[in-house]
């Protein structure tokens, strides 16, 4: 039965990764003609990529210029469809390219796809690759891609089968995406393990098969790249060179590309949507936008921060919450924000309120949606019924001696700080009372376990973030808050649950997705999952569902925004348009 | 003299050491992790293991001693070999950055053109500008000229650089399109148009980091020259004739050097510390730029490398300073 | 103030050679701190001081800029009594209105009330941190040229401290005092204190070298030697002789130090060690309309004249006072 469900699941899959495929190789608007036809193209990133090897680093910034050059088995499409790159199609169990057991799947190169050094691309230099990731001592960041791998086998010298150690219902997390590319087994055949530092070389100006070669790399400053003479599509790409400059913020690589058209393409505008409107107004470029997965939340602690407790049980699920842990405290606190306003100061059209955790693809995305509207008098009400009065009349509810004063951390981000200051506002207004507080980045996100300011140990009573989950499968996403999983002491701080969220049923529903493969099954348990974070205990408010904002210049044709993949995924199908 | 010289610079090695020590102390100690950029959806057994690949997981002195030996051995030996052609570093570990996983100093290298041509070059202008502004408020002191002088270099060192970078470049790169608002850093200057580029990309970051400078330089001269305008043996030197050029530019300039001297020779190293805000706002991706990045994704080897290296020019110029006290006025002894 | 131009040249000459030295040396009797200001003859030096101050219009005109900004913020919140942090939306991003002089900022909160609470923050913190960093500076410096023993250690103290990287120096204070300081003396003095003490530690080091430098050259001039030979125990050579000749370096690191430590405060508050976000301060205001400077510039010209002119005015006050305490210029 279960077998039966899971053939189903992948048929999907296959059918509307094929669907993706035509529409992409269509490509209306590119009229065609000899490769380098456009010269130069100028893409800026106002973060500066430091490498080009994608298993060595996790910016994003880097795996996204490595994909001029490196390029997978597979990428997801802007609608998140699977299509083959490498390969010759997706494998599926429709097609005989994924074990009717799950356990194996067998991809085919295409016959023609060569390095950029005029060598064919073979099934070992896929083995080669997991290979290197898995080689011991090498710190690969893409290692829980490659999870559950037993070996890669080489049929032929075009086919590659992996097999797994247990049947896996979603088998393209390995070799798909930019995250995961295929090296050259030649090139990088003496940096396996604690060697992989010392190829300096082979990791700034690897040999690929994308549209570019690498000419200077100049890490965290700027790349050059020329066109592969040995690319597969002989009319690809349509520009010479390319230079990917790195540095500078946000607001300057809009400026560059919207106001002086000194650029053709600027990476991740997370700006005001006032100052977006202004530089658009210049004409030179406009921006585009397209959504993921990823969701501002507020995330509620349900331990105690408090300092003078010990070390050993601060924030830890020995000490609950004083009043975080009551449900209408945290029903309350949602109910008080306007995330229609929230939206449209902060994300303007690249962002949508949502009350949802997963808030796409549509298979999982469950449909809540009564904190969509603002209820100040709701909530006052709730924290009335559950006794939160302001009996000393400091305007401040409180019970039993405790007050309604809460620590309210976030990363430091202009957004974010506005948005913190109209939480407190709108808290304000209920009765409960805020203290802002804004760690570095570099801080909170880091995992430095002597460190107080790390939102995994989370020494304050909500913190505001966003996150999201690779590719299109919410599974892993949703078992972060797995009871146990939870951040603590003895795990050097370490861990996803960082609400130190709590419950049987919730696991017991988790057990059930793993084994699950029928894709609707799949979906309605996520939405359940979804639901009991969200809607059922407000143990994670989210705010606003975060779309991806860029910006290309009005003459640059060929550009789909992708939120699933790298954004330079279709690089080799950019033109200029003509004037 | 040269006794005091050769003595402070023995001095100054284990002072180096010491220096190089606190800082490897302070970076173990500061917060911050260089998995911090690493996305979330990186489990963290997978950040555990990259930890252990950039080799967190031994103990502090030990990487404190290889970090010794990489910098003060094997670099130096590479630059031997990439001199005269040897191969005796062949095989021996360089200082690795985290970020790049490359050698810090080939990356230091490259950083170096468009930092001298940009903060090195705005230094020296910036000096060259506020000398004769500081010599010649000083001389007519509360003139129009002082005046002025003092209102431009009040508010040039008030109003802060993110602020005056981004308002030039709405103005000369937005509005009139004179000049880009992005530094080329793979510029090859190898003939006259390509040197007007050069020129071009180069004023607007130049002209805030030297107002920035000129301000704070000739603030200094201008009260060390007022002080010493006062003094007797201007008087003296009046008195014995000579001209009112050679007592200003001659004796007055001279004794009004020591803090001018000090405040210069405080600036240099600063200069190869790179200017942040200014590098970021230009995109100019200096040597401030590299060390602003490495601080904030946490890699060591860069941060500790640079901060040496800017250690080193540290008490190179304040002894430089020192040794000029003495040639300026002989009677400061050290001995 | 251009009427003095026409005496400058030929001011050196003027005087006395011995004036100059006689005022500090027998104004104040026995052994009493001159610092602490306390006049005890009737007519005392300070007097002089004052009257020589009130002479310099410049000065005056910057003492009185700089208190009627210090009234402004200090008083203002009587006056104009919207709460700074008070968000109305639907008056987001609007221009000089009656209702909000100053116009309002992306969350509609008013500009005018901000720029006053902005203004005590940014005033108390630029002027403690400065006066901090003017202390530890001044008193390394003197104690390191003036005693040869000294000189060594100190010095070699201040090139650590002047390599020590910045960031991670401040991340590592926070580490170790935020928690405590915020436990004794709650979130907003703990906070104040903290960011004082970060911005006065983190920049004495130029005062200390300057000065340095200058009473190197000082404590050889005849009349350092003159005193000496009498037998001046050293706090009253260093109180009566040395620290009065090396306070014109003083009095610009203290006109920079202000405008340095307002700004340095706003870049704190990125890194979670400056005030809490909403909290407003004049470099943070500035920082903020920055990115809006070309839909609202008005926006980035308050805290930017705010900022100026508190700086402009100590300059001139720093003028005055340097020329106020110069014996030789003084009873001209």
């Amino acid at each position: 039965m279960k077998l039966r469900t899971a053939l189903l699941g992948a048929v999907a899959l296959g059918l509307s990764a094929l669907a993706g495929f035509a529409q992409t190789e269509g490509d209306a608007g590119n009229p065609g003609g000899e490769r380098g036809r456009d010269g130069q193209l100028n893409i800026i990133y106002w973060q500066a990529p430091s490498i080009m090897n994608p298993y060595l680093t996790g910016g994003t910034k880097d795996y996204e210029a490595a994909s001029l050059v490196l390029e997978p088995l597979g990428r997801f499409d802007p609608e998140g469809n699977l299509v083959p790159y490498l390969a010759e199609e997706i494998p599926t169990v429709e097609n005989g390219g994924v074990s009717e057991d799950l356990t194996s799947i067998t991809w085919k190169i295409k016959d023609d796809v060569e390095w950029s050094d005029g060598t064919p691309v073979t099934s070992e230099d896929v083995r080669f690759t997991w290979e290197y990731c898995t080689a011991e001592g090498g710190g690969c960041a893409q290692a829980a891609k490659f999870d559950g791998i037993e070996d890669v086998e080489i049929v032929d010298e075009k086919t590659a089968t992996v097999h797994f150690d247990t049947p896996k219902p979603y088998p393209y997390a390995a070799f798909m995406g930019g995250q995961s590319p295929i090296l050259q087994a030649a090139q990088f055949a003496d940096c396996l393990g604690p060697r992989a530092p010392e190829c300096t070389e082979a990791n700034f100006n690897p040999i690929g098969t994308g549209p570019f070669v690498v000419t200077d790399f100049r890490p965290n400053d700027v790349i050059q790249l020329e066109a592969n003479d040995n690319f597969r599509d002989p009319e690809k790409p349509a520009f010479q060179t390319v230079t990917l400059k790195g540095g500078g913020d946000a607001a300057a690589a809009g400026r560059a590309v919207m106001e002086t058209g000194e650029f053709d393409y600027a990476w991740n505008l997370q700006l005001a949507p006032e100052v977006l409107d202004q530089m658009a107004a210049g004409g030179q470029g406009e921006p585009i936008s397209a959504f993921g997965t990823l969701v501002e939340r507020i995330e509620m602690n349900l331990t105690n921060p408090d300092p003078s407790l010990p070390p050993e049980t601060r924030a830890t699920r020995a000490e609950p919450h004083p009043f975080l842990s009551e449900q209408p405290v945290r029903q309350a606190l949602s109910m008080a924000i306007d995330r229609q306003i929230l939206t449209e100061i902060g994300y303007g059209v690249a962002g949508r309120p949502t009350c949802n955790l997963v808030p796409a693809p549509a298979n999982y995305a469950a449909d809540n949606t009564d904190c969509l509207t603002q209820d100040i008098e709701g909530a006052k009400a709730m924290l009335e019924e559950a006794g939160w009065t302001d009996t000393n009349g400091n305007g401040t509810r409180d019970k039993d001696g405790v007050e309604l004063t809460m620590l309210f951390q976030s990363s430091t981000n202009a957004v974010r700080q506005d948005f913190q200051a109209l939480i407190k506002d709108w808290w304000r207004q209920i009765g409960v009372d805020a203290e802002l507080r804004n760690v570095d980045s570099s801080v909170f996100f880091g995992g430095d376990p002597g460190s107080p300011d790390t939102f995994q140990k989370f020494y304050a009573d909500a913190e505001m973030y966003a996150n999201n989950f690779d590719g299109t499968d919410p599974q892993a996403y949703l078992s972060m808050y797995r009871c146990d999983n939870e951040p603590r002491p003895e795990t050097q701080w370490q861990g996803e649950n960082i609400n130190r969220f709590c419950d049987e049923e919730y696991d017991a529903l988790l057990d059930e997705l793993s084994q699950t493969a029928d894709l609707e099954e799949r979906g309605r348990i996520a939405k359940e999952l979804n639901t009991i974070l969200t809607a059922d205990t407000y143990t994670i408010v989210p705010l606003v569902d975060r779309g991806r904002v860029s910006a290309r210049a009005m003459d640059l044709g060929g550009v789909e925004l992708n939120t699933w993949d790298s954004e330079l995924w279709n690089a080799a199908d950019w033109y200029r348009i003509a004037e | 003299m040269l006794n005091y010289t050769i003595r402070r610079l023995l001095i100054s090695i284990p002072t180096l050491l010491f220096i190089s020590l606190a800082i490897f102390l302070l970076l173990e100690l500061a917060p911050g992790d260089p998995m911090a950029q690493v996305p979330l959806t990186v489990p963290p057994e997978v950040k555990q293991a990259m930890r252990e690949a950039l080799g967190l997981g031994e103990p502090v002195h030990i990487r404190f001693w290889k970090w010794i030996v990489q910098f003060f051995w094997t670099e130096p030996l590479h630059l031997f070999d990439s001199w005269f052609g040897t191969a005796w570093a062949e095989g021996q570990q360089r200082v690795i950055s985290w970020q790049t996983r490359s050698p810090v100093m080939e990356i230091v290298a490259q950083r170096m053109p468009q930092t001298l041509w940009v903060v090195g070059l705005s230094y020296i202008i910036g000096t060259l500008i506020a000398l004769p502004i500081g010599i010649i408020s000083a001389y007519r002191q509360y003139s129009i000229f002082d005046q002025i002088g003092t209102f431009v270099s009040m508010v040039g060192f008030s109003v802060p650089t993110f602020f005056t970078g981004v308002l030039l470049i709405v103005i000369f790169s937005v509005k009139l399109g004179w000049f880009p608002s992005i530094y080329d850093t793979t510029l090859v200057v190898n003939d006259w148009s390509s040197f007007v580029l050069q020129l071009k990309q180069m004023v607007m970051p130049v002209f805030v980091l030297a107002l920035y400078n000129a301000a704070q330089i000739s603030r200094f001269m201008r009260a060390s020259m007022l002080d010493n305008l006062n003094q007797d043996y201007v008087r003296t030197a009046r008195a014995k004739g000579l001209t009112e050029r050679v007592v200003v530019l001659l004796h007055v300039l001279r004794n009004s050097m020591i803090p001018v001297v000090t405040v210069i020779a405080l600036g240099v190293p600063t200069v190869f510390g790179g200017a942040i805000i200014t590098e970021q706002v230009f995109k100019v991706n200096g040597l401030g730029q590299l060390l602003i990045t490495a601080i904030q994704a946490n890699d060591l080897p860069m941060v500790q490398s640079l901060t040496f290296i800017f250690a080193v020019l540290i008490v190179l110029f304040n002894l430089i300073a020192d040794v000029l006290y003495g040639l300026l006025d002989p009677r400061i002894r050290y001995d | 103030m251009t009427d003095r131009l026409a005496d400058e040249p030929a001011r050196g000459p003027d005087h006395g050679p011995d004036r100059a030295h006689a005022v500090p040396a027998g104004a104040v009797p026995g052994g009493m701190a001159v610092e602490g200001g306390t006049p005890a003859p009737p007519r005392s030096q300070w007097w002089d001081v004052w009257d020589q101050f009130k002479t310099h219009k410049g000065a005056m005109a910057g003492a009185f800029v700089f208190l009627v900004i210090l009234l402004g913020v200090i008083l203002g919140p009587w006056l104009w009594s919207i709460d700074p942090q008070a968000i109305d939306i639907r008056a987001r991003n609007s221009g000089p209105t009656l209702a909000h002089p100053f116009g309002t900022d992306q969350l509609g909160r008013d500009t005018l009330a901000r720029m006053i609470a902005g203004g005590q923050t940014s005033m108390a913190v630029g002027i403690t941190a400065m006066l901090l960093s003017l202390v530890v500076g001044t008193a390394v410096g003197v104690l390191a040229g003036y005693f040869r023993r000294l000189d060594g250690i100190l010095m070699r103290l201040t090139d650590l401290f002047l390599a020590l990287p910045l960031l991670p120096l401040l991340l590592v204070i926070i580490l170790l005092f935020r928690d405590r300081l915020r436990a004794v003396f709650g979130p907003e003095t703990g906070i104040f204190l903290l960011i004082v003490f970060v911005i006065g530690i983190t920049s004495w080091m130029q005062t200390a070298r300057i000065v340095r430098g200058d009473v190197l050259a000082i404590k050889e001039r005849e009349f350092v030697l003159a005193a000496k030979s009498i037998g001046t125990p050293a706090h009253r050579m260093i109180f009566r002789h040395i620290l009065p000749n090396v306070l014109s370096p003083i009095m610009v690191s203290a006109t920079l130090g202000i405008a340095t430590a307002i700004i340095t405060e706003s870049a704190l508050s990125f890194l979670g060690l400056g005030f809490p976000s909403d909290y407003p301060t004049w470099g943070r205001l500035l920082y903020d309309a920055t990115d809006y400077l070309q839909q609202y510039p008005e926006r980035v010209i308050w805290p930017g004249i705010a900022i100026s002119l508190t700086v402009l005015s100590v300059n001139y006050i720093g003028d005055g006072l340097r020329d106020a305490l110069d014996p030789r210029i003084r009873g001209r």
